[in-house]
């Protein structure tokens, strides 16, 4: 039996690492301080979803072959596609991401990442405007106002409230962890009250319907210490916490934004509501906002894929530019695949553009909306595609699916998951950061070494190598063709 | 009075069961579960005649699935919808990209009915239906 400790969590944007597994034969067998996802994929690498073999579509039904016949099938596909798509790359090391540049050079592709439907636009309103941003550790330290606008990591960073913002203990900022279960108790106090004084069922109704209308901000807000706003359409998990939750409307977080800038502004305005939110409310939050000493604010899926897109993006950043005139705040997106923000910085270093890249003129080029694999399967140009570590079978709009089955599918994935049982060529590949050690880019764009815990089963590669002998094997499908043409 | 359809604005997002499901194999029965399902405001599922944990049919101009409707635990989302990220929410989601690359996953149109008769498709039923395979 052994026990690493400092193991890097491959799951989400935070990157954990002080994860603690035990190891015994070759088996994680228990894995301490991670949350319910982390324990779940530590426990589920070994699963019975684990693809064993490589398989080849034949006849309809997946049949087992040698990882050579699959490895010749696949760079055939590639290297006879005309216009191929290299989507994925968000859940492996940055080390297998540098292999699949070359790869999309070499057979002229687009390659893009799940960015493109997760913080896509993020990037766009980022080359818009640029991003006041910062490493969470500084966060982690000072800051005494957070904002989740959009995003909920109760249930998609289930450690990040824990390590970098309200419930961790900075050195200059507080945990408030125990004033939180001191509201849960008061709550659950004024529960017991409220039942032993059997208060009349229809007054009862009435202090159900009072939580619907809309809160005044608590006084809490403008106090010292580390305060919380979640901004959202629902009330979240993470609103549970919360100092104060807005309740915004479907649609309309830019006409909210915009309104606080203009507040944050000093100027006035001539209308009682902003998005279902009162405008005397916002005023209180901005105050908070303007008073805080370190503000950050957090956004997620609800910025990028409601009604605006990136010009949310695009007005949340400038709403920190103009708070940064009166005091300090930065921004960050919540971003999701463990190794996302890698694949952006390892696509843009290699290609000069992070998501999106389309080599098919032999120099790489980047416009979205043309060269993003999203719309490019909708409109159905493409005629081939490889897709590794991702799920765009159970992440796409049916119609992209649909035309993405169409030509052959060439899937890179350790679990049988519904794009893999959609694929003509399935490849098993070993778990980043269970199996195979490397880099990854947290959230905040800082690189952390992945650990190795366990042996990959015999006979599966990782990313990187599979990838490596695809592309040996489509240089020399290649070089085959281009001496026949000579020959010719 | 009971209402035969309703119109709400569908929202789909990550919760924490789906992201259990997704990372333990999304061939599981957690995965399964946590993805096949529907939330829904109280009062929605009163107007429309449907209990907690029963089947409704959920319909934009995209298709129509079947899920398991589920009285949202937080507070009030009248009017509106969520379907957890998964090939269930994929089957019916917006395709418009207004060419960024990025879908309307959140905030597009759908009505709901009650479909206590339909039953809710598995996974390689679901994507029998939608791709053939």
């Amino acid at each position: 039996m052994s026990v690493i400790n400092a193991v890097t969590c491959p799951i989400c944007g935070c990157l954990c690492d002080d994860i603690e597994v035990t190891v015994v034969n070759n088996e994680v067998v228990k894995v301490k301080n991670g949350c319910a996802v982390c324990e779940a994929k530590y426990m589920g690498y070994k699963s019975e979803h684990r693809i064993r073999q490589p398989l080849i579509r034949k006849d309809g039904k997946f049949v087992p072959v040698p990882m050579k016949e699959a490895i010749h099938k696949a760079a055939e596909i590639l290297a006879n596609a005309n216009y191929p798509i290299l989507y994925g790359w968000s859940s492996t090391n940055c080390e297998a991401q540098r292999v699949g540049v070359e790869l999309a050079e070499e057979v002229g592709g687009v390659l893009d990442n799940t960015a493109v439907v997760c913080h896509g636009p993020s990037l766009m309103g980022t080359q818009e405007v640029g991003i006041p941003t910062s490493t969470l550790g500084q966060i982690r330290h000072r800051a005494d106002l957070i904002i989740y606008w959009g995003c909920d990591p109760w249930s998609a960073h289930p450690r990040h409230l824990e390590r970098y913002t309200s419930f961790t203990k900075g050195r200059f900022e507080d945990s408030e962890w125990k004033s939180y279960l001191n509201k849960v108790k008061a709550a659950a106090g004024r529960k017991k009250v409220l039942s032993a004084t059997r208060v009349a069922p229809k007054q009862q109704r009435a202090t159900v319907a009072e939580e619907v209308v809309f809160n005044k901000p608590p006084e809490t807000l403008q106090k010292e210490g580390r305060k919380l706003i979640v901004i959202d359409v629902r009330k979240s998990m993470t609103a549970e916490v919360a100092d104060y939750f807005i309740k915004v409307e479907p649609n309309k977080d830019y006409e909210l934004m915009q309104a606080i800038r203009a507040l944050v502004k000093e100027q006035e305005l001539d209308v009682d509501q902003v998005a279902g939110v009162p405008v005397e409310y916002i005023k209180e939050v901005v105050d908070a906002l303007v008073n805080c000493n370190f503000g950050i604010i957090f956004f997620g899926m609800g910025l990028t894929q409601s009604a605006g897109k990136f010009r949310n993006i695009e007005v949340a950043i400038s709403l920190t530019r103009d708070l940064n005139l009166r005091t300090k705040f930065l921004i960050m997106p919540m971003r999701g695949h463990f190794n996302v923000s890698g694949a952006n910085i390892v696509f843009a270093w290699q290609s000069g553009y992070a998501f999106g890249v389309d080599f098919s003129l032999g120099y790489p080029r980047y416009n979205p909306g043309e060269t993003t694999s999203m719309d490019i399967l909708l409109r159905g140009e493409s005629d081939a595609a490889l897709v590794i570590a991702s799920d765009p079978g159970a992440t796409f709009p049916k119609r992209a699916i649909q035309n993405l089955v169409k030509h052959p599918l060439i899937v890179i994935d350790p679990h049988m998951n519904p794009t893999a049982m959609l694929g003509d060529v399935v490849f098993p590949s070993a778990f980043v950061g269970i199996e195979v050690e490397g880099t990854a880019y947290r959230m905040d764009n800082v690189p952390l070494p992945l650990k190795k815990v366990v042996e990959p089963p015999e006979g599966i590669l990782s990313d990187e190598v599979l990838l490596k002998n695809i592309l040996e094997e489509v240089r020399s499908i290649k070089a085959q063709k281009a001496k026949k043409a000579e020959v010719v | 009075m009971m209402q035969q359809k309703l119109h709400v604005t569908l929202l789909t997002g990550r919760t924490i069961e789906q992201g259990v499901g997704k990372e333990y194999g999304k061939s599981s029965h957690q995965y399964y579960d946590a993805c096949s399902m529907v939330y829904m405001d109280a009062g929605d599922m009163q107007k429309l005649g449907v209990k907690h944990g029963s089947n409704v049919l959920v319909t934009t101009p995209n298709g129509s699935v079947v899920l398991k409707a589920v009285k949202h635990p937080r507070g009030s989302m009248s009017g509106m919808i969520y379907i957890p990220y998964g090939p269930w929410a994929n089957s019916i989601v917006s395709n418009t990209t207004n060419s960024i690359g990025m879908p309307s996953f959140k905030g597009t149109p759908a009505t709901v009915e009650a479909a206590p008769d339909q039953p809710i498709l598995s996974m390689k039923e679901l994507l029998k239906k939608e791709f053939g395979r």
